[in-house]
C-alpha cells in the first residue's frame, strides 16, 4: 500500500469499520481471539492458538477466523480467549490450555454450548463505539 | 440447535463458599423442571468480581446482573426472567449504593472498570494497523493536522487536566507548553517506556496490545511542540513489545502516517527506538536522556528542565506510555469530556498492575477516585486464601505502604501523597498477614540500593545505611536508636537527593515506620516476627501434648536437631536448629509451633 492521503485514510477506516461490524472478514462469521501478550504467551497461549487451529482443521471448519490480540487484563486466568459466534453472547474464556482450546471448537463453535467453569467477565465496556 | 439464553453463575471461591454450588444446582433443576433444557444453558464462570455481593448471577444475552442470589431465588429467576422476560428487580444491584460515580453517562452501574488507555488492548490485533484504524485510530491525528493549530492542541490537553502517568503527575499540557514556547528549531519528543518498578507491567501490556496509540500520540505531541523527531526509550528486556513497536512503526511509515509530509499536511515526523539495558534510574528523565545520547545513565540537576534543554541540549518533552495512550482519546472526545472523569485534581483513569496476595491479579483501569477497597475486593476478588489484608504498595520502591485504615480513601495524586505514598507508574502490590513489614521495606531498599547510580551521596550512602539498619532489625539486633537514625536518614535522602530515585527511596521506610511501628517494636523489644518471615527471630518448639512421636519431624530435620523415642514426645535442640521450617511443614498433628 502506498502512502495515504487524508481521503484514503478516511475511506480505509470506513471500509474496515464496516468489515468489523459485519464481523465478516473474508467470509468468516465467527471469531476466536487469543490474548497474546507476554503474559498470555508465558502461560501457554501459543500452544492454545495452535491447538485451536489444528482442531478447526481437523473438524473441517472454515467459517471461523482465529486472531491474536494483546493482554485482556485478566492475568489471573491466562491464557484468555474471546469467542464471537453469531446469535450467541460474546464470551471471554480464561485458563484455556490446549485441551480447553479444542473444547471451545467442539462445544462452543460446533455445539453452540458455553463451556463450564472457564467464562470470565469482560473487564469493561467499550468506549470506542 | 442452540440456546436462547444463558444463566452464568459465579464459580469464584468467594461465591462458591457462599452457597454458590447449591445455587448452581438449583438453577439447573429449575431449568429442567420448566422444560427449558434445550433453550437455556446454566454455566459456572470464573470469578466475576464484586465478591462482597456474591453469589453473582448473570443472564445473557440481556446482560442482567443479579447480586446476593440465594438457592431459593433460582425458581424465581427462571419463572420471571427466563419465561416471562421480567427482570427480578429485588435481586438487582442497587445503583444508589455505587461508590463509583465518575460523572459520565453510559457506564454500567456494576461496571467497575473504565478503559481509555486500554481501549484497544485485548480487542485489536496489535500487528495490524488496519484494525487500529477501524477503531478510530489516527482519527485524532487527522483532526489535529487539518483542523487544529499547535496551540489549540496544547489548550485541549491542558483543558483535559491530564497529568503525567509516570508517577510524578506533572500536568501534561503545561509540559508541552514549555517546550512549545522555546524558539523554533530542532526539538524532540521522547516516550518513556523504561518501566522498572518490580511488579509493574502496564506500559509493556499497552505497547504490546496497542502500539499505534502511542505512535499516534507522539506524532500529535510532535506537531504541538514543533518537534520532527521522536524516540521511544524502551528496555531491551521487553522483546515482544519491541517487536510489535517495530512492526507498527514500519506499517505507519508505509501508510505515510510517519515520515515526510504526513497525509499531505506538510507536517513531518518520524520515530526511532532506543533500547535501555534495564537500569531503574534510566526511568528518571534526565538519566534517560543521557542514556539516549549514549552516555552512562545518570541524572543531572534540574533546572534546566528537559523542556528547555533536553536531548542534545534541545527542547525535549518526555511523556510516559500511559500518558500518551490517553492523548488520541482526549483530542477526539475533547478535553472537557476527559476532565469530567476522576476527581477534582486528578482527571481520567489510571491503569494498575494488580499483583501480590490477591485472587484476581491483572491489568485494570479505573477512574481516578476509585478506592483501594473497590480495587482489591470488587475487582481483585479479595485476598488469596481468605487471609487478612495488611498493606498495599503503590509506586513500587518509590511508594509507601498503605495500611487498612485507608482502604476507603479515593485514589488520586493528592490523597496518595497525603498518606505517604505516591501514585507511581501503577504497580499495586497487595500484602497480607503473612508478610512482614520490615522485611518488605528491606526488599524495596535492597532494590533501590542496587539500582542507585551512585552519583549523589544522600542516595548512595543513605540508602546503604537504611538497608543496614533494616537488616539489623530483621535479625533481631535492632535498637530504638536505629529507628531514630532511620527517620533522620530518610528525611535527609528525601530532601537532598539529586533525582526522584533517591528522593523517594525512603518512602517504604518512612511510611512503614508511620503505620506499622508496632511491628518494628516487636522485632526490637520482643525479638518477634508475627508473620514468621524473619528467620533469626523464629523459634520452633514441639508441643508435647500434641506430639504423638511419629518421628516424621526427626527424619526430615537436615541437622538432626530433633530427638525423641518413637511414640514419645520429641524435642528440638534450639542450639542446633537452623530454622528451615521443614518440621513445621511435615507435622500432621500441628505439634510443631513457630513463634
Amino acid at each position: 500500500m502506498a502512502k495515504l492521503t487524508l481521503n484514503d485514510l478516511r475511506k480505509l477506516r470506513d471500509q474496515k469499520q464496516k468489515a468489523m461490524e459485519k464481523r465478516d472478514p473474508s467470509n468468516k462469521d465467527a471469531q476466536i481471539i487469543v490474548g497474546m501478550g507476554t503474559c498470555g504467551i508465558a502461560a501457554g497461549a501459543k500452544e492454545t492458538f495452535n491447538a485451536i487451529i489444528e482442531e478447526l482443521d481437523a473438524k473441517g471448519i472454515t467459517h471461523v477466523l482465529v486472531r491474536q490480540t494483546g493482554c485482556m487484563g485478566l492475568c489471573h486466568s491466562e491464557p484468555t480467549v474471546e469467542v464471537i459466534v453469531p446469535h450467541m453472547p460474546v464470551v471471554i474464556y480464561g485458563n484455556v490450555d490446549s485441551q480447553t482450546g479444542k473444547q471451545i471448537v467442539n462445544d462452543h463453535i460446533i455445539n453452540k454450548k458455553l463451556i463450564d467453569n472457564h467464562i470470565c467477565d469482560k473487564p469493561a465496556m467499550d468506549i470506542v463505539r | 440447535m442452540g440456546y436462547k439464553q444463558y444463566i452464568l453463575v459465579c464459580g469464584g471461591t468467594a461465591c462458591e463458599s457462599n452457597q454458590g454450588i447449591a445455587l448452581f444446582n438449583a438453577l439447573k433443576k429449575a431449568v429442567e423442571e420448566n422444560g427449558l433444557v434445550n433453550d437455556v444453558q446454566v454455566v459456572r464462570t470464573g470469578c466475576l468480581g464484586f465478591c462482597e455481593k456474591g453469589p453473582i448471577v448473570k443472564v445473557l444475552p440481556q446482560d442482567t446482573f443479579y447480586v446476593e442470589v440465594k438457592p431459593e431465588d433460582a425458581a424465581v429467576i427462571v419463572k420471571e426472567h427466563i419465561i416471562k422476560g421480567r427482570v427480578v428487580s429485588r435481586l438487582l444491584y442497587d445503583k444508589t449504593q455505587s461508590k463509583i460515580n465518575v460523572g459520565i453517562e453510559g457506564i454500567d452501574f456494576y461496571q467497575k472498570q473504565f478503559r481509555i488507555v486500554l481501549r484497544n488492548c485485548g480487542v485489536i490485533d496489535p500487528d495490524k494497523i488496519d484494525e487500529y484504524i477501524a477503531r478510530d485510530g489516527y482519527k485524532a491525528l487527522e483532526k489535529v493536522l487539518f483542523e487544529m493549530k499547535p496551540q489549540d492542541v496544547i489548550d485541549e490537553v491542558s483543558k483535559s487536566g491530564l497529568r503525567g502517568r509516570g508517577g510524578a503527575g506533572f500536568p501534561t499540557g503545561k509540559k508541552w507548553q514549555f517546550a512549545a514556547a522555546q524558539p523554533a528549531g530542532q526539538k524532540y519528543m521522547v516516550c518513556n517506556a523504561d518501566e522498572g518498578d518490580p511488579g509493574a507491567y502496564m506500559d509493556r501490556s499497552t505497547l504490546e496490545g496497542d502500539p499505534h496509540s502511542v505512535l499516534e500520540a507522539m506524532t500529535i505531541a510532535g506537531y504541538a511542540i514543533g518537534a520532527s523527531m521522536g524516540f521511544i526509550y524502551i528496555r531491551a528486556e521487553y522483546p515482544l513489545a519491541i517487536k510489535r513497536l517495530e512492526n507498527a512503526i514500519a506499517q505507519a511509515r508505509e501508510y505515510g502516517l510517519l515520515g515526510k509530509d504526513i497525509l499531505g499536511s506538510g507536517f513531518s515526523f518520524d520515530i526511532e527506538m532506543r533500547f535501555g539495558a534495564g537500569a531503574f534510574v534510566c526511568g528518571e528523565e534526565t538519566a534517560l536522556l543521557a542514556s539516549i545520547e549514549g552516555k552512562r545513565g545518570m541524572p543531572t540537576p534540574r533546572p534546566p528542565f528537559p523542556a528547555v534543554k533536553g536531548l542534545w541540549e534541545r527542547p525535549t518533552v518526555i511523556n510516559n506510555v500511559e500518558t500518551l495512550a490517553n492523548i488520541p482519546v482526549i483530542l477526539l472526545k475533547g478535553g472537557l469530556w476527559f476532565s469530567k472523569i476522576g476527581t477534582a485534581t486528578s482527571k481520567g483513569t489510571k491503569v494498575f498492575a494488580l499483583t501480590g496476595k490477591i485472587n484476581n491479579s491483572g491489568l485494570i483501569e479505573v477512574p481516578m477516585g476509585t478506592t483501594l477497597r473497590e480495587i482489591i475486593f470488587d475487582i481483585g476478588g479479595g485476598i488469596r486464601n481468605g487471609k487478612a489484608f495488611k498493606s498495599a504498595q503503590t509506586g513500587g520502591p518509590s511508594g509507601g505502604m498503605i495500611p487498612p485504615q485507608f482502604l476507603d480513601t479515593p485514589i488520586d495524586y493528592e490523597n496518595l501523597g497525603k498518606i505517604g505514598s505516591i501514585m507511581g507508574s501503577g504497580g499495586l502490590i497487595v500484602m497480607d498477614e503473612d508478610d512482614c513489614i520490615p522485611d518488605i521495606a528491606k526488599f524495596y531498599l535492597d532494590f533501590t540500593v542496587d539500582e542507585s547510580c551512585g552519583k549523589c551521596a544522600p542516595c548512595r550512602i543513605g540508602g546503604r545505611k537504611l538497608l543496614n539498619y533494616l537488616d539489623k532489625i530483621c535479625k533481631g539486633e535492632g535498637t530504638h536508636e536505629d529507628i531514630a537514625n532511620m527517620k533522620d536518614i530518610s528525611e535527609a535522602m528525601a530532601r537532598a537527593s539529586l533525582c526522584g530515585l533517591g528522593q523517594t527511596a525512603s518512602n517504604p521506610v518512612q511510611s512503614s515506620l508511620r503505620y506499622f511501628m508496632d511491628e518494628y517494636k516487636e522485632h526490637i523489644d520482643e525479638k518477634k516476627c508475627r508473620a514468621g518471615k524473619c528467620k533469626n527471630l523464629l523459634r520452633y518448639t514441639i508441643d508435647t501434648a500434641k506430639c504423638v512421636g511419629c518421628t516424621a519431624c526427626a527424619r526430615v530435620c537436615p541437622v538432626n536437631a530433633i530427638s525423641g523415642e518413637r511414640k514419645q514426645p520429641h524435642a528440638i535442640d534450639t542450639a542446633k536448629c537452623i530454622k528451615c521450617g521443614q518440621c513445621f511443614e511435615v507435622c500432621k498433628f500441628h505439634a510443631v509451633t513457630r513463634a
